[in-house]
């Protein structure tokens, strides 16, 4: 199966909606503009906007005491805002599903993402998350499925990372 | 006028029915929670400093028919400034966020914190949208608060003017995991 660019987040978020997932925090990011919107739109998740990628940390695991499931939209320059605040995921062992946009590493006209963008996956992993890389659209709903599967059922910190090739470049002169 | 933090946390908590359930601040409200007596259903809090009111807010939407305080100090809000406009975007009616402000960080040497110096978070609480929001300074505000917090009907935040004392600390559970499994247990949630 050939999966069209523009289709995967839609796959995203029907993945998301088949694992149960209730609680959506993000701060918005153009890559997951139409995952967004999906979460947006549905009366059965809680769409929280954020000020910062690190309160959705806290908003998740208030979801997991309270007995939902939560996932965290961001860009990888956002998870260098995350870092002490995943002390609360490790040390109390919260489920914690985090979709990770990339930036920096291809087709970046703005170096000033390059720094965070170039060690997402060595922080992640400093942390304790299992780290899913996705590159092509046709892997996407696959991994995701995994990937959902061992957060809540693990009680796990998972990250599915999204490569930037998946998004396409930005557009920065119109 | 200010009020004493223990006999505060106890006139909020006191009495309380299974359907209140408490997050408090690292450190000295983590500390007077426990004081005023262990519970399944507080979520006691060791680290993750900004993050109490977020916590709050996860749990408030997960649970819609119970009620959610969330007591914390001045300086561990202030961490999380942002939280307050999260939550006044949200508003969830079953949320309280009550801010201990004693005007110092009580735990690292009684350094002034900003809100000594002029930093109103009662009006920055305010101007997030949060409707309800109280000015707690002496016993007849606290009983009114602790009434509310009885029959939440729209967020909350509430300012507690407390004086800047250090009473001996009272440790609770220490482990995360175990404060979790516990607190899920009594709430009878799974998923």
């Amino acid at each position: 199966m050939s999966v069209r660019a523009g289709q995967w987040p839609d796959q995203l978020f029907e993945t998301i909606k088949r694992g149960g997932v209730r609680q959506v925090g993000y701060v918005p990011d153009a890559g997951h503009a139409r995952l967004i919107d999906r979460c947006r739109a549905d009366a059965d998740i809680h769409d929280v906007v954020l000020t910062t990628e690190e309160e959705g940390i806290a908003l998740a695991a208030g979801a997991w005491l309270g007995g939902q499931r939560a996932a965290l939209l961001m860009q990888s320059s956002g998870l260098g805002n995350c870092i002490n605040m995943l002390s609360l995921a490790r040390t109390c062992r919260f489920p914690l599903l985090m979709l990770i946009t990339m930036r920096g590493e291809w087709e970046e006209f703005n170096p000033w993402q390059v720094p965070m963008g170039s060690i997402v996956e060595q922080v992640l992993k400093l942390c304790e998350a299992e780290v899913y890389r996705v590159r092509e659209p046709d892997e996407v709903a696959g991994i995701a499925e995994r990937a959902v599967q061992q957060t809540f059922g693990d009680e796990r910190i998972v990250a599915l990372v999204l490569s930037q090739q998946l998004i396409g470049g930005k557009v920065w002169t119109k | 006028m200010t009020l004493e933090r223990r006999a505060a946390m106890a006139a909020l908590v006191k009495d309380r029915d299974d359907d209140l359930l408490v997050v408090p601040g690292l450190g000295s409200t983590t500390w007077d929670l426990a004081a005023a007596g262990d519970d399944p259903r507080n979520f006691y809090l060791w680290g993750a400093m900004g993050g109490a009111a977020m916590i709050g807010l996860g749990l408030a939407l997960a649970q819609p028919d119970r009620r959610v305080a969330v007591i914390t100090g001045d300086g561990e809000m202030l961490m999380g400034l942002g939280a307050l406009a999260t939550i006044g975007n949200k508003r969830p009616p079953n949320l309280a966020v009550i801010v201990f402000d004693n005007g110092v960080y009580g735990e690292t040497g009684m350094q002034p914190s900003h809100t000594q110096n002029g930093v109103d978070l009662i009006r920055i609480a305010d101007a997030c949208g949060i409707a309800t929001c109280l000015d707690v300074r002496d016993d007849h505000a606290l009983a009114d608060l602790a009434a509310r917090l009885k029959n939440l009907r729209g967020t909350l935040f509430a300012r507690v003017l407390i004086s800047a004392d250090e009473p001996p600390r009272v440790l609770p559970l220490r482990d995360g995991a175990e404060i979790k499994s516990r607190f899920r247990a009594a709430l009878g949630v799974k998923a």
